[in-house]
């Protein structure tokens, strides 16, 4: 009995008939918001999350890394092929932990948004908040990585003198030796972006929405 | 007194050369100081005062600046065409751009070329099927490049050349500018009219020149007329392989007439093969003994013979078995052409050079060298005389068509008719070797409405310098040419350059021929300091579409695939096999690994090097100093090559391209242990 009322408190009300058929839409909104919100996070997936564009008179179209979520694109060789100049490893490298959970892990993060639409209490904000984290989270291992690379340089290196360890710029322009770095947010990260917000508004709706059956169920309990 | 007269003359001249600057409408006197400013004068040419200045002060003519304004091409400002030349007696081919006549590669095809490694631990099995008697032949008459063709026009693909001096032909692969296939011809000496494809490149053709006894076999001169012969070879082009095939190829024996220049039959002649001849008189020399010299014994008669060769009926006879082996090689016989109808002949003015078909097929212009005319033949007068069967026969029996019958037109255009070619407009260019001159004439038949001209007449000449031999058109020798641009290539450069010894560059003069009439302005001066290249073509840039970076690493572009020795980083290894040593190497920016390689001395050595770079540019080079070693490493090439180590020493090896910051760091010892405890010793 304690385990049903305790499951039901999380779960949350459900809204009566005739409440629903009045305020179909009230209703309607946060469930449209999480899902959209998880349609999002899967399209993320297939797209790259984090740019780099290198440019240097001897490149005229410029070197791009691609970051995906679980893998590199573009000019990987070649950037790496720069690189070993400085003595920074292989970007090949980097997060490797997260790369390989990283599709289990986003789908995990759409599955629980999913479930918030049918959670009703504010727990729908505990399910739903580790997908609005995840483009701080995805920023932050960024720049872990990043740091750690750049931190952590070869010191038998062809150009260990000249070149410093450094942090390489996360998100805007750098400069290291000829090469001007542009790094920027791309699309998938943009989208999980656009779904931390959807899930924030719809979280405020559908606190909008079920607040007032919680509270007429609790005044109710108490007559 | 006289101090007066001087300073009168000078002031004369002075006012001279001052009226006749005044006199060009471009010059703007306009002092340095107000160039910049906003109000800066513009002239009716359109040119700034500062153009204006410099044009003043180096002496241009308005026909000058607009000519240069015709060639200039900006930095990163790519060419609208691109010329593929024969690099003459370099062996190579030049591949240069127009409008701008840069010179942008010279491609290794017969010759050693260092810096492409072609002949230096590259394109050394290439360059050996080019072995004549097992002797290795390094140099080549390079005359006539072919581009292959798709429905007689030019598809980009293939590129193909001859070499005069020793019959044998070159196959090029436009993907990598790189030559593919060398082949001497088994049965004949030397040879001219080559190379042409036939309108879908499904034959590479190769004419004769000097008649000689076929197979390079022995006979005297005083059986010239029963032994010796002409010919002409067809050779099976696989597009698929990327190679000719000779065992699908055959040649047609021809009468010791000297066969000349070729040209393929297109679009209603499709299938037909016309080639001249220039020695009818089968004049055999010997001035030395009291003969009439060459030069006056092949020009003996009015008129020599244009062959004239169905090559479907060849064809057909090659397939089904009608031909005779000589040196391993399918021979149509004299006689087989003549009783299979593949051989007819009709007269043509003596001692012509070119014979070109105009791009609907139609017609056969033959330029008369020593005779003022290009006499132009009708194709259709051809195949209806042949069909009426109205001949006389030569000493060998071949059909001979009067002239009269197939003649359509003659056009009297000036001294030394060589080469023609087309435009767009309905005009044929003609090259006049005696009169340094291009002329330009007039079609008829279905031209005839395409220009205001009446059909077949001379409507202008151009002087060029000097002494022109081929010309081109863009895409000129094609069924559908492009006009725009005309290159003569000129065999004597004589004054245009500064001086340069004795031997002279060759020029290669480009001509706007974009405007009808008279006028065909002379816009560019090109040395040539090579060879003398005796043909090129000229295709649209945009047909081309060559790899920026071979498509995999560890590409081996002799097979254009996989390489089976191609190394990847972290496999590099040295394996020894009793004396013979196998190196497995990688080349990157900036190191090859691996950096020792000790061996001893008599070891046969085996050494494959993969430059496992992808980026645009990121040539190696590896050269090994005193074993002749020297390779050109395109990013995701893999190359093998083999010696000898017979010298002992520490040789070091390294980078010969200046590929990064640290290239002079990408070395390494190749150490050659001495055999046996004598060779230590020092003497």
């Amino acid at each position: 009995m304690m385990a049903t009322d305790k499951f039901q408190k999380i779960i949350g009300p459900r809204p009566p008939h005739d409440e629903l058929a009045a305020r179909r839409l009230r209703f309607l909104w946060p469930t449209l918001f999480f899902a959209a919100a998880a349609i999002l996070l899967i399209i993320s997936i297939f797209l790259p999350y984090w740019s780099l564009v290198l440019h240097a008179p001897q490149y005229p179209n410029g070197l791009m890394v691609n970051a995906y979520v679980n893998h590199l694109e573009g000019d990987v060789r070649e950037i790496d092929g720069l690189n070993h100049y400085i003595g920074m490893r292989p970007l090949g490298e980097a997060a490797q932990l997260e790369r390989t959970v990283s599709i289990f892990a986003i789908g995990s993060l759409a599955l629980l948004v999913g479930a918030a639409i049918f959670v009703h209490s504010p727990w729908a904000a505990l399910l739903a908040m580790p997908a609005v984290l995840l483009p701080v989270v995805f920023l932050a291992d960024l720049y872990f990585w990043l740091n750690n690379f750049g931190q952590n340089l070869d010191p038998t290196a062809a150009l260990s003198n000249s070149v410093e360890p450094f942090t390489p710029t996360i998100l805007g322009e750098g400069l290291i030796g000829q090469f001007r770095t542009v790094a920027y947010a791309d699309f998938g990260l943009i989208l999980a972006t656009i779904a931390s917000i959807l899930i924030l508004v719809g979280l405020y709706m559908q606190r909008r929405a079920y607040k007032p059956l919680v509270e007429a169920e609790e005044r109710e309990g108490e007559a | 007194m006289k101090r007066t007269i001087l300073a009168l003359i000078i002031l004369t001249v002075l006012i001279a050369a001052g009226c006749s600057l005044a006199d060009r409408p471009t010059t703007a006197p306009a002092a340095p100081g107000e160039a910049g400013s906003e109000a800066a004068p513009v002239e009716s040419a359109g040119l700034s005062a500062d153009a204006a200045a410099i044009a003043q002060e180096r002496g241009l003519s308005p026909d000058d600046i607009t000519a240069a304004l015709k060639v200039y091409q900006p930095t990163g400002v790519h060419d609208e065409y691109m010329i593929f030349a024969s690099g003459g007696h370099s062996g190579q081919v030049l591949v240069i751009g127009v409008p701008s006549m840069r010179l942008l590669k010279v491609i290794g095809v017969f010759t050693p070329e260092p810096w492409q490694g072609w002949g230096y631990g590259v394109g050394n099995r290439v360059l050996d099927e080019g072995a004549i008697n097992g002797r290795t032949i390094r140099w080549a008459d390079t005359h006539h490049p072919a581009l292959s063709e798709t429905e007689g026009d030019y598809d980009g693909e293939w590129l193909f050349i001859n070499d005069k001096a020793n019959a044998r032909v070159a196959v090029i692969d436009l993907r990598d500018f790189e030559t593919k296939q060398l082949l001497k011809n088994p049965v004949v000496i030397n040879d001219h009219g080559g190379t042409f494809v036939t309108p879908n490149t499904e034959y590479v053709i190769e004419g004769g020149q000097y008649a000689a006894p076929l197979g390079w076999e022995y006979d005297t001169l005083d059986n010239y007329n029963d032994t010796y012969r002409g010919a002409v070879t067809f050779w099976k082009f696989d597009r698929e392989a990327g190679r000719i095939d000779p065992e699908q190829s055959f040649l047609i024996e021809l009468p010791p007439y000297w066969q000349d220049l070729c040209d393929s039959g297109k679009q209603v002649s499709e299938g037909w093969i016309f080639c001249n001849s220039l020695n009818a008189e089968r004049a055999t020399g010997g001035v030395e003994k009291g003969n009439p010299p060459f030069e006056a014994g092949a020009s003996q008669g009015e008129t020599d013979y244009m062959h004239l060769i169905n090559l479907n009926k060849a064809e057909a006879v090659f397939q089904n078995g009608g031909t005779t082996d000589v040196n391993g090689f399918a021979v149509i016989s004299l006689q087989t052409a003549i009783d299979e109808g593949i051989l007819y002949m009709t007269p043509e003015p003596k001692s012509p050079h070119g014979v070109d078909i105009t791009p609907n097929g139609q017609y056969m212009v033959v330029a008369g060298k020593l005779d003022p005319h290009v006499t132009i033949y009708s194709f259709e007068k051809m195949l209806e005389t042949i069909e009426a069967e109205k001949w006389t026969t030569d000493d060998y029996g071949v059909p001979v068509l009067a002239l009269e019958d197939l003649r359509e037109a003659q056009v009297e255009l000036g001294l030394g008719p060589l080469h023609t070619q087309f435009d767009d407009q309905g005009y044929a260019y003609t090259s006049l070797f005696l009169d340094s001159a291009v002329a330009r004439w007039s079609l008829g038949g279905e031209y005839a409405d395409l220009h205001p001209e009446e059909p077949w007449q001379l409507v202008g000449k151009t002087s060029v310098h000097y002494n022109i031999g081929h010309l081109l058109a863009a895409e000129g020798d094609t069924v559908s040419p492009d006009g725009k641009y005309l290159v003569a290539m000129n065999k004597w450069a004589i004054d245009r350059f500064a001086p340069v010894g004795p031997l002279l560059p060759q020029n290669f003069q480009l001509l706007d021929i974009d405007n009808t009439g008279e006028n065909m302005q002379l816009l560019y001066d090109m040395p040539i300091g090579i060879g003398e290249p005796h043909y090129a073509q000229m295709i649209k840039a945009d047909k081309l579409e060559p790899w920026e970076v071979y498509p995999e690493v560890g590409w081996d572009p002799h097979e254009q695939a996989l390489s089976p020795n191609a190394v990847q980083l972290g496999e590099e290894k040295v394996e020894r096999n009793g004396s013979e040593v196998e190196v497995f190497m990688t080349a990157v920016r900036s190191h090859f690994t691996p950096e020792h390689v000790e061996i001893e001395q008599g070891d046969h050595v085996v050494w494959h090097i993969t430059n496992v770079e992808q980026a645009l540019d990121a040539t190696h080079g590896f050269s090994i100093p005193g074993y002749d070693i020297n390779l050109s490493l395109e990013p995701g090439e893999a190359a093998t090559f083999e010696f000898d180590a017979e010298a002992p020493g520490v040789f070091s090896y390294y980078c010969t391209e200046f590929c990064s910051a640290l290239h002079l760091e990408m070395t390494g010892y190749l150490l050659v242990k001495p055999s046996g405890p004598t060779a230590m010793t020092t003497e």
